[in-house]
């Protein structure tokens, strides 16, 4: 295999994207937060949308929480309090299985209400279709992966975990990828470059996930002198106004 | 005790002629752009009618505003917290754009391309949405004037509470306008709804904002409006409401409703109210109790300890003043003739109305008899019950009681004034018949019927004037975003009192340069539209009112 490029797929890459991510996001939150929303399309369609919509959604958390157990945490952590491997893998087929399913046909009726619903594709931007586009491999992808594993002989918790966690402690392990199979290394390719994309989505809605409602009362003041609202901008730096138009 | 003060509104139905001239300007002002082509942050009903969005009363379908748990306690009534969260994803008691309706332009290029031809050409109409032909089928008043009401008229929420048996006949239909604005709430559903914290109200003047900067299109407070004034706009993916004007209200100004209302039917002023006793006031378990629990609410700007309690929460004393003079306060309190719209929903809110007595007016005149005296009033009133239970169920939440003594008392000013008017003698026992005397009858007349702008409209202004001298910039709004609400923002000339014509001119307006029709009050020329011939070193300023 190519040496060079090796290194740029799992070395490189992995690194501009993180940083396109970060600072995306950063970047997004400071001059655009007028366009930070998922822009719903509930109000042109609702029917196929009323399924799909949670479907996709709790399928793509449930798949989440499973890619936080399986590259998040250290096989020897599993090891530890008792998990077998051949449980922890029956665990990670079925329950993996089952979310992926969910998230992929929740997917399809999504993808297919917006492309067949002429409002809700009017509404499409270029950058949602390219998002949908690697958004839908991913989940492919991932969804092939899970199903090798039910023949398969690669055990991806001691190589594509041991080189993500690797990429978070500055000590990157790019040979670990290398000898993944094909389809692993697509997976993580694709992800990786959705990852590079996010920022410049409506997938920066994930990251305002309403969690705090809970806690909050449930009616809320604000003065008048907390925010700008018709109020002369004080002397010093000049805000930056000018909102990015999204298409 | 805790004193704050919400700046209200008060419709005379009476007076209004459903010329919606109050929503035409709205929209021109705030909603005027793409993606809020169907939202009105002012609309005008024909009642009996579905309203718009269509039905939207029927909180069984729509689950808005509050309702009481078993305990006894408010919850929402679409679900609390934790379903709302749950439901995020396809929120269920989301109202369409098929509910609102598609909107739509004309194709009127092809008026002037289209090829000689035997027939005219037309100019079709194009959906807004998908660019396609379409059939015009709704818009925010298509059953104006009853109009469809054979077909469509049983469909209102209200109607199908009141009777079924109502027949949409010519001869014997009853029928009002009813402009609707938000209601800016005292217990705001749409704010506890939020699952994000965008909406607020606004300590200074109860006014309900959304923070558009905030808002993150999740929509919960579509579903947890009942008045359904949370609008979501379809381009911004944000949601979008009235915002009371609020920065005319903060100049002194009336909203813009308001000002162009051409029946001078709305009220403007503060009403001073205790925050503490709101929640207790909107759990009152008999609905029926609501109005007066509403109004146990305020708070007497004449009571010295109101007074003091006020200042102590940083209340300006002239702002407490102001609701010493507020119209609102004289019709929701000394008067008692406005009501709140729909009690039932238990958010409080505060745009309220004076129920219209000309329904009751017009079925006695149609039968010969006079329809300005009093007892052919009084005998109406207590044989309309269509019409009156229809009002309640508005009103009072089926309580046909204060609209009865409501009714009876605009009933008995009308009379009282018709004998003063045509020189006869005046009777006074038409005033005690509802337990007023005939001085608070001419006086309650004076505010109905001939109030001036500035009787009507007491709005003090917020209290940062000086920093803008200070620092001589324009007042910006911050909504004026590209897709933002403000989309322009105000002008800064826009501070003058247009019909007082007082304050001072502008200074440094390049002349020519920027024309604002909306400051014009209709004498002179405004400025910069024609250049000045005779004086150009004259100051351009505001053009003086009467």
């Amino acid at each position: 295999m190519d040496g060079i490029l090796d290194l740029f797929l799992w070395l490189i890459f992995p690194y501009i994207a993180l940083t396109i991510f970060v600072l995306g996001h950063a970047w997004r939150y400071m001059y655009d937060k007028f366009g930070w929303t998922s822009r719903s399309s509930q109000m042109y369609e609702g029917d196929i949308l009323r399924w799909a919509n949670p479907m996709f959604h709790f399928g793509i958390l449930a798949v989440f929480l499973g890619h936080v157990m399986g590259l998040g945490i250290p096989k020897a952590w599993t090891d530890a309090v008792g998990v077998s491997e051949g449980m922890y893998h029956f665990m990670a087929i079925s329950i993996g299985a089952i979310a992926g399913v969910f998230t992929i046909v929740g997917f399809i009726g999504l993808v297919y209400r917006r492309r067949f619903t002429k409002a809700v594709m009017g509404a499409t931007t270029v950058m949602d279709k390219i998002m949908y586009l690697f958004l839908g491999v991913v989940i492919l992808l991932g969804l092939m992966n899970t199903a090798s594993q039910v023949v398969g002989e690669y055990n991806y918790r001691e190589g594509v975990s041991i080189w993500f966690r690797s990429i978070f402690y500055f000590n990157p392990q790019p040979e670990l990828m290398v000898g993944a199979p094909l389809s692993f290394q697509l997976h993580a390719i694709t992800a990786i470059a959705l990852f590079a994309l996010w920022p410049f989505t409506r997938l920066v809605h994930v990251f305002t996930a309403p969690l705090g409602y809970v806690f909050r009362p449930y009616v809320l003041y604000r003065t008048r002198d907390a925010h700008e609202g018709s109020r002369a901008r004080r002397r010093g730096w000049d805000k930056v106004d000018t909102i990015p138009r999204r298409r | 005790m805790r004193v704050m003060a919400q700046m209200a509104m008060v419709m005379n139905l009476d007076k209004c002629i459903g010329c919606h001239t109050c929503s035409v300007t709205c929209k021109q002002v705030w909603t005027n752009k793409s993606g809020a082509e169907h939202i009105w942050f002012n609309n005008v009903e024909t009642r009996p009618g579905q309203g718009y969005p269509r039905t939207y009363e029927d909180q069984e379908r729509w689950k808005g505003g509050w309702t009481l748990n078993k305990r006894g306690q408010l919850k929402l009534k679409a679900g609390g917290r934790l379903k709302n969260l749950a439901t995020i994803f396809a929120a269920p008691y989301l109202p369409g754009i098929k509910d609102y309706y598609e909107p739509w332009t004309y194709d009127y290029e092809n008026l002037t391309t289209a090829p000689a031809q035997q027939n005219m050409p037309v100019a079709r109409p194009k959906s807004l949405l998908t660019g396609e032909n379409t059939k015009v089928t709704g818009s925010s008043n298509w059953d104006d004037d009853l109009a469809g009401s054979v077909e469509h008229g049983h469909n209102d929420p209200i109607l199908r509470k009141v009777s079924d048996k109502i027949k949409f006949e010519y001869e014997q239909a009853f029928m009002f306008y009813l402009p609707r604005i938000c209601e800016h709430c005292l217990n705001p559903s749409c704010v506890a709804s939020c699952p994000t914290g965008a909406i607020y109200k606004r300590e200074e003047d109860g006014i309900v904002l959304v923070d558009q900067d905030r808002c993150r299109g999740w929509r919960q407070c579509v579903t947890g409006c009942p008045y359904k004034k949370m609008y979501f706009n379809h381009k911004t993916g944000k949601v979008e409401k009235c915002t009371f004007c609020y920065p005319r209200i903060e100049v002194g100004q009336p909203t813009i409703c308001s000002e162009t209302c051409v029946g001078r039917l709305r009220y403007l002023g503060l009403m001073l109210y205790d925050a503490d006793r709101v929640l207790e006031a909107a759990s009152t378990p008999d609905e029926h109790g609501l109005y007066e629990a509403q109004r146990s609410v305020f708070l007497d700007p004449n009571d010295p300890e109101v007074v003091r309690e006020a200042l102590a929460a940083g209340i300006p004393e002239d702002w407490i003043a102001a609701a010493r003079r507020s119209p609102i306060w004289a019709l929701i309190n000394t008067y008692k003739v406005a009501l709140p719209l729909h009690p039932e929903y238990r958010t409080m809110p505060m745009v309220w109305y004076i129920p219209p007595l000309s329904p009751v007016v017009d079925a006695v005149s149609e039968t010969g008899e006079d329809g300005e005296r009093q007892e052919n009033l009084f005998a109406a009133i207590d044989r309309l019950r269509i019409p009156i239970e229809y009002l309640a169920e508005l009103f009072t939440a089926g309580d046909t009681g204060p609209v009865d003594i409501v009714l009876r008392k605009l009933a008995a000013m009308r009379s009282y004034m018709r004998d003063i008017n045509m020189g006869w003698e005046t009777n006074e026992s038409i005033a005690e018949s509802v337990g007023m005397t005939g001085q608070e009858i001419k006086d309650m007349y004076r505010l109905l019927a001939i109030a001036k702008y500035e009787e009507r409209y007491v709005i003090p202004p917020a209290h940062y004037e000086d920093a803008h001298k200070l620092e001589n910039v324009a007042t910006e709004c911050s909504l004026d975003v590209d897709g933002g609400p403000g989309m322009g923002g105000m002008d800064v000339s826009f501070a003058e009192h247009p019909a007082r014509g007082g304050g001072t001119a502008v200074p440094d307006r390049p002349e020519g340069v920027r024309i604002n029709l909306l400051n014009w009050d209709g004498t002179g020329t405004p400025d910069g539209l024609f250049p000045d011939s005779t004086d150009a070193s004259a100051p351009s300023g505001s053009v003086g009112g009467p």
